[in-house]
């Protein structure tokens, strides 16, 4: 008891003679305490970790761990062709994993100079699009069940398995699809593909403008969101934020606008940008982000033409498979091809896409040869969970559960 | 049990009676840490719902789970983390290994990541695929659950040596 | 047919948008930084897409500091910090992409660095360069003078070697038998 009441007055002293000092600042006496969250804590999706050193329930200091998922797919893109590495973009953030063979596959047709077709830009734009829109749903839908609201969780969810129909007609596969390849296509999108397409996107405009009634006027998910962990636009630039987390502070950037790859240019939609950069601003920015995505999807379907989906290039063309059951020649290529790989020129190239959570670029060095010198890949995540600590410094500890939701790190494009 | 120490009819009936228990109310322990997790999180969702089969109580403590749902990579800096989380569960527990990575390493043969974790504990169900649909999470609960029925899985193999030992000790 | 050919639905405009003023940037680094900068490779001549600059190892902050906030260039976002191993003396060359976010450009700073010399740290200029750093001493071993915490990332804090060292194999892994433990000091 003597403890408890002279915590107030700076120090105690025991009956042993032992002096104890207490911090003005400590809310209660020795209430600061070390906490550990994750790796396996089910608020830090999946492996993340944090420590945090708390005041009562402020969070006084922090700082992150990361490395739990680490699987060396730098080093791997040193050791396997061009051709093997599509396989592991997609497990780099596998929530839009089209999105990232896109974004390899770019990569490598600049150093190479390859331009692929019209129909397969349209084709990579849709399969982008709708791979954003999936990882914005996953998003807000995760934040929300963080912050309690399971049924949001679920609409948002089926719309996701109804993509993912869509996704496996294309290419056989939910999650890691490998659907690109360098300089065309896996195969071409099946009969009906735009129509398909076109009423998923019709059905998810009426399913969002569900969700949005659901939460975004809750009084509940405001008192739990606004103004919570804001992070402005000063401390965006410092710690490199990009996407939808750069926007909600106001910072205004956007690949497919300001450095237009595919036919962005020749696409209609808004980027929407928000002012305060809290939770709330975060989520808002995703919600109509989705809205933008889906315009974009409705209007390349209706400009996609029947068309080639390879490119002309002899280097990187992966040769038929008639061809290849047929003819000897056409085998000898094939097993030619996939075995030794084909040689990409001297050169390096920082590529950069704007994927759903931001800049994904792939650094590749060429010194020629059909492995690269070196492939960095830069994920938007590293940096959106870097300014988590100085993010969430001052703020309650369940605070950081919806600010860790709403910054969306995913651990395969963290750890990479 | 019978002086010779073989199970006699009533505790063979009792333990069946358990396991036919235990079968139908798995307390899951997801522990997703990749891809598989996401796949994981589809199955446990309404469209595929888990729930159908008895595993719907998802619980994130590992003392009060029976199942331990290993989907995604376990690599070498994880892996004592996984080894913890596996001691601190109580018997009868099981593990279900999803996914190639967590089985074998995978398509990731390199220096961080553990080359399946059955090099760190006990595995009941290996399902494949990379990443298994959430069918293939399904039939692994089913498998799984028609396992703990037959009395073939790891904690069953240890509880029977732990009657053996003692029965040979008390005789 | 390499990183030369201008493709416009994969950023071959940058060249025509950005060409002459990257012409004039690097005239005014060329006049300030002269004795300090090593070679400067312009796209379209050289193997690359955006302009780079090589810098000594002692320049390297004046200069990154020079493009954040000098106007006309105003290079304010650090896209990415990594490292090459060049395999070769000097052994590693750090790499520094930046990004306007006023004009919408690029460009690329590379410091060439031996085996045991030590970078000085960015994080004066972007506090985010802190995770960059401790990764590319992870993976290369390149040390950053003046960093705040520099320590291993994404292997463990027993784990020995620089995996993205060319001499270190793909294969063969070390195991622990502990977690990695939390350290209290670290939160002072």
């Amino acid at each position: 008891m003597q403890n408890i009441k002279d915590t107030k007055l700076g120090s105690t002293e025991f009956p042993s003679g032992i002096r104890v000092d207490h911090d003005p600042d400590d809310l209660w006496g020795d209430s600061r305490f070390v906490v550990n969250i994750g790796p396996t804590h089910p608020a830090m999706h999946g492996a993340l970790r944090m420590v945090a050193k708390l005041n009562g329930e402020t969070i006084e200091s922090s700082y992150c761990e990361m490395g739990y998922t680490h699987r060396a797919k730098e080093k791997l893109g040193e050791n396997r062709t061009y051709h093997q590495f599509i396989v592991y973009t997609d497990r780099l953030n596998y929530c839009s994993s089209l999105m990232n063979n896109v974004g390899y596959a770019l990569a490598v047709e600049k150093l190479m100079g390859i331009e692929v077709p019209e129909r397969c830009v349209w084709i990579r734009m849709i399969v982008s699009e709708i791979a954003r829109v999936i990882d914005h749903l996953v998003c807000i839908g995760i934040n929300a069940v963080d912050l309690g609201a399971f049924s949001y969780f679920l609409y948002g969810y089926h719309q996701r398995e109804e993509a993912y129909t869509i996704i496996e007609k294309l290419c056989g596969a939910r999650l890691t699809t490998s659907y690109t390849r360098i300089g065309g296509l896996m195969q071409d999108a099946p009969e009906g593909f735009e129509r398909e397409v076109k009423a998923w996107v019709a059905k998810t405009r009426t399913v969002l403008d569900e969700m949005d009634r659901l939460l975004t006027g809750n009084k509940i998910w405001q008192m739990r969101t606004v103004g919570v962990t804001p992070f402005n636009k000063e401390q965006c630039l410092q710690y490199s934020y990009s996407g939808p987390n750069a926007r909600a502070a106001g910072l205004d950037i956007d690949l497919r606008r300001d450095q237009p790859y595919l036919y962005y240019k020749n696409v209609e939609f808004d980027v929407p940008v928000c002012q305060n950069g809290d939770t709330f601003d975060r989520y808002l920015v995703r919600v109509h982000e989705i809205r933008q995505s889906l315009n974009i999807i409705a209007q390349c379907a209706d400009r996609m033409k029947k068309g080639p989906i390879w490119s002309e290039d002899k280097r990187v063309r992966i040769p038929d498979k008639d061809v290849v059951h047929n003819t000897m020649e056409g085998l000898i290529y094939h097993f030619k091809f996939f075995m030794t790989g084909f040689d990409v020129p001297a050169g390096e190239a920082y590529t950069a896409i704007e994927a759903s959570n931001g800049e994904l670029a792939f650094y590749i060095v060429s010194k020629g040869g059909p492995k690269a010198h070196r492939m960095r890949i830069r994920g938007p995540s590293v940096w959106h969970y870097q300014g988590i600590s100085p993010m969430v410094k001052g703020w309650k500890i369940a605070d950081l559960i919806g600010a860790l939701g709403s910054v969306n790190v995913i651990a395969g494009e963290l750890d990479r | 049990m019978s002086k010779d120490g073989s199970a006699s009819f009533f505790t063979t009936k009792v333990d069946a009676l358990f396991d036919w228990g235990r079968k139908n109310s798995l307390w899951p322990l997801p522990y997703g840490t990749s891809c598989c997790g996401i796949e994981m999180m589809s199955t446990l969702c309404s469209d595929y719902d888990m729930s159908r089969f008895g595993a719907e109580v998802v619980r994130f403590s590992p003392r009060q789970s029976d199942l331990l749902i290993v989907a995604g990579i376990i690599t070498t800096k994880m892996a004592p983390v996984l080894k913890t989380v596996y001691d601190q569960m109580s018997d009868p527990k099981y593990v279900m290994c999803a996914g190639a990575c967590a089985s074998s390493g995978g398509i990731f043969n390199v220096y961080s990541v553990l080359q399946g974790i059955d090099t760190m504990i006990p595995v009941d169900i290996y399902l494949p695929g990379c990443p298994p649909a959430p069918e293939g999470f399904l039939h692994g609960l089913l498998q799984l659950q028609e396992k703990i029925a037959r009395g073939e899985t790891h904690s069953h193999r240890k509880l029977a040596e732990h009657k053996r030992g003692s029965s040979l000790a008390s005789s | 047919m390499d990183v030369r050919t201008l493709i416009p639905t994969n950023g071959g405009e940058a060249i025509k948008k950005f060409g002459e003023g990257w012409r004039k940037q690097l005239a005014t680094l060329q006049a300030k930084f002269s004795g300090d900068l090593g070679n400067v490779l312009f796209p379209g001549e050289a193997a690359t897409d955006f302009p780079i600059v090589y810098v000594s190892l002692a320049k390297v902050i004046e200069l990154l500091s020079f493009l954040k906030t000098e106007p006309g260039f105003e290079y304010d976002f650090l896209a990415d910090l990594t490292a090459t191993d060049e395999e070769q003396a000097p052994r590693f060359e750090v790499v520094y992409n930046l990004f306007s976010t006023v004009h919408k450009n690029r460009i690329r700073v590379k410091v060439k660095v031996s085996e045991g010399e030590e970078v000085p740290t960015a994080v004066s200029v972007w506090p985010g360069a802190n995770w960059a750093e401790r990764e590319v001493y992870d993976m290369f071993g390149v040390k950053f003078l003046g960093h705040p915490d520099l320590r291993r990332i994404l292997m463990d804090y027993r784990f020995e070697g620089h995996p993205l060292r060319k001499d270190f194999p793909l294969r063969g892994y070390q195991i622990f038998t502990e977690p990695q433990v939390i350290d209290p000091k670290l939160l002072d």
